[in-house]
């Protein structure tokens, strides 16, 4: 019981950090049908944000943290957004689909080549230390990682719905057209979408660093594990990603446990293939109506 | 562009393809062969990809099936052109039963379906050590003999591959011109229309996807014994990535695309050695330019700039007296 709750605990933790990375993905499709095949590599690429401001800034953690923080909206929401979607949007989904791999294939490069091919040791948000739950020793690291992951997540729900830019933007996601005629700014929501997006994924790779390391390959896992979420969520839905996030993380560290550490990654899988041909519209997401 | 000249253009290629060996070192050969294969599986992405409308990121799987089948029906006694078939023949019928329930959903759920199965096939590739060998791989795989001709050195490799690069090219370039090949494309240009005039979209994409499959398998029959050693990583999702831009890069739904597509992902990297890692960065970036200005490749750049061509000289003509 006591092992059943510690990976509870720590499945959740994980959970909470690819629903993060599956939430900006949900949001990115929502608001301007982009399917971010890079939005892996967007949670790799943070970390060195940090790593390098530390080294070459001579940063504390969390300056250089913040410092990560803005440089990742600024690059991976708004550069982004401007010089690689906006060009591409009008040709249609296949081709940016197509864009944001060459894009990923550029940031793992651009890791490997500009700081280094080895896995980077970085710092932990806490000390290591034990808490005891119900007989069952945690890692307070799994439980800041939670409690985290759950205010970003909040926030975002706040902005989303309770605020009137978060109603502008849900308008927008909706029918832009509509949006437009009512006078919301469409295109600076689309573009806040895409900051919000890049937020959330350094906030994600803040957390998430200190437990696989900072490697530049880690986009791969990291962007499967975004893609199941969303769509065993559902892709339209930004508590459908939350809760498919959860259920992966969870899914993922009992099966490593109890069935099969070779085939750790395959249930997941299974999981995607079986919700894509018979709830192709995720657990909690509304069937899609789109004209052809 | 005429006939005339297509034939005189493709009668200059086959010639410098055929006459390149002599002069290139067993290097060189080697690069080119991998070209010829990588050719093939490109081929059979562009069915899918191109002519039936469809991402697919299994490619690589589909590789690797066929590689690894050459690989291990070899040492079993099983003569080359068996094995070899029966590599082409397993994707076919693999990519048939994965293709009809995931077809049912299209574009990119059909992107995540084939790639959650590449990974999946990448693991039991890894994990099966009994059949695969794992990790380490199967290693010594030979070259094949035809009636005393053994194709060991690299140059009759290299001839073997190109023959076999000719012959699928064949068949593709006669089954896009078939009444098949022309339901695939109504079925790209307008799914919708394609159903009402009596086309079973479905079997047809089925059909497309499970024969670009087979070609994939070929390819990866042909890859076995040119490199002689394989291992999975080969065969992860980077491959499927990698066919996927070359199919894209070349020009999607163009015969000739994925020819230039391949020549320009194995010959990048060689070409652009002395500056290591970066050829990459350099290979997205083209990509990501290709895609903002021309999103159908290379071939559909060389078609508007042919196209422009004619008008211009149109216009000429129209301007003299």
């Amino acid at each position: 019981m006591a092992s059943f709750i510690q990976l509870l605990i720590s499945g959740l933790a994980t959970g909470a950090i690819y629903a993060l990375v599956a939430v900006g993905f949900t949001l990115l499709w929502q608001t301007s049908q982009t399917i971010n095949f890079a939005q892996g590599e967007f949670v790799m690429i943070p970390a060195f944000f940090v790593l390098a401001s530390m080294k070459y800034l001579g940063l504390g953690f969390w300056p250089a943290a913040t410092l990560g923080l803005i440089i990742s909206v600024l690059v991976l929401g708004l550069l982004f957004k401007r010089i690689i979607v906006d060009p591409i949007l009008k040709h249609g989904v296949l081709p940016l689909v197509i864009s944001t791999i060459a894009f990923s294939l550029f940031l793992k490069e651009a890791a490997k080549e500009f700081y280094s091919a080895q896995a980077q040791p970085f710092p932990p948000l806490v000390e290591a230390a034990d808490v005891t739950i119900f007989g069952a020793a945690v890692a307070t690291q799994s439980l800041v990682v939670l409690g985290i992951a759950i205010l970003t997540v909040g926030g975002l729900q706040y902005l989303l719905n309770g605020t009137r830019l978060g109603r502008a933007m849900q308008a927008t996601a909706q029918n832009p057209n509509v949006a437009r005629i009512l006078g919301i700014p469409v295109e600076r929501m689309i573009l806040l979408t895409f900051m919000i997006n890049a937020g959330l994924v350094a906030i994600a790779s803040i957390l998430i660093s200190p437990i696989y390391l900072a490697k530049f390959t880690n986009g791969e896992t990291l962007g499967l594990a975004a893609f199941i979420a969303a769509i065993v969520g559902g892709f339209n839905q930004v508590r459908g990603a939350i809760i498919g996030g959860l259920v992966l993380g969870v899914v993922d560290n009992m099966s490593a446990a109890y069935l099969s550490a070779q085939y750790r990654g395959a249930l997941p899988l299974f999981i995607l293939i079986a919700v894509i041909l018979f709830r192709p519209q995720g657990l909690l997401g509304r069937a899609e109506e789109r004209t052809v | 562009m005429t006939t005339r000249a297509n034939l005189i253009i493709l009668g200059l290629i086959a010639l410098a393809l055929i006459g390149l060996p002599f002069i290139l070192k067993p290097y060189g050969i080697f690069v080119l062969s991998m070209w010829a294969v990588m050719s093939i599986a490109a081929l059979g992405l562009n069915l899918t990809l191109g002519y039936a409308g469809q991402i697919s990121l299994a490619q690589a799987s589909f590789f690797g099936i066929g590689a690894y089948t050459v690989a291990l029906l070899g040492p079993l006694g099983v003569p080359f052109p068996l094995a070899f078939l029966a590599g082409g023949i397993l994707c076919f019928l693999i990519g048939w039963v994965l293709g009809y329930p995931a077809l049912r959903v299209q574009h990119h759920y059909l992107a995540f379906v084939t790639l959650a199965f590449t990974t999946l096939v990448f693991l039991v590739f890894r994990n099966e050590e009994w059949l695969t060998g794992g990790i380490y791989g199967v290693s010594g795989i030979k070259r094949p003999v035809f009636f005393g001709w053994s194709t060991t050195k690299a140059p009759d490799f290299y001839f073997f591959t190109l023959g076999m690069l000719a012959l699928f090219s064949f068949f593709v370039w006669w089954m896009i011109r078939s009444p098949w090949g022309r339901a695939f494309i109504a079925l790209r240009e307008n799914p919708v229309r394609a159903l009402s005039l009596g086309v079973d979209t479905r079997r047809y994409t089925l059909m497309a996807f499970a024969i670009g499959s087979a070609l994939g398998g070929f390819a990866g029959g042909l890859y076995a014994p040119l490199v002689q050693f394989i291992e999975p990583n080969a065969f992860a999702l980077g491959l499927s990535l990698n066919i996927l831009l070359m199919v894209i890069v070349g020009g999607a739904g163009f015969f000739a695309g994925p020819f230039l597509g391949a020549l320009i992902s194995v010959l990048l990297p060689e070409w652009l050695r002395a500056t290591e890692g970066f050829y990459l960065l350099a290979y997205a970036v083209l990509v990501m330019v290709l895609m903002a200005f021309c999103p159908t490749g290379l071939m559909g750049l060389v078609e508007k700039a042919g196209l422009a061509l004619k008008r211009r000289t149109k216009l000429s003509e129209a301007k003299a007296p």
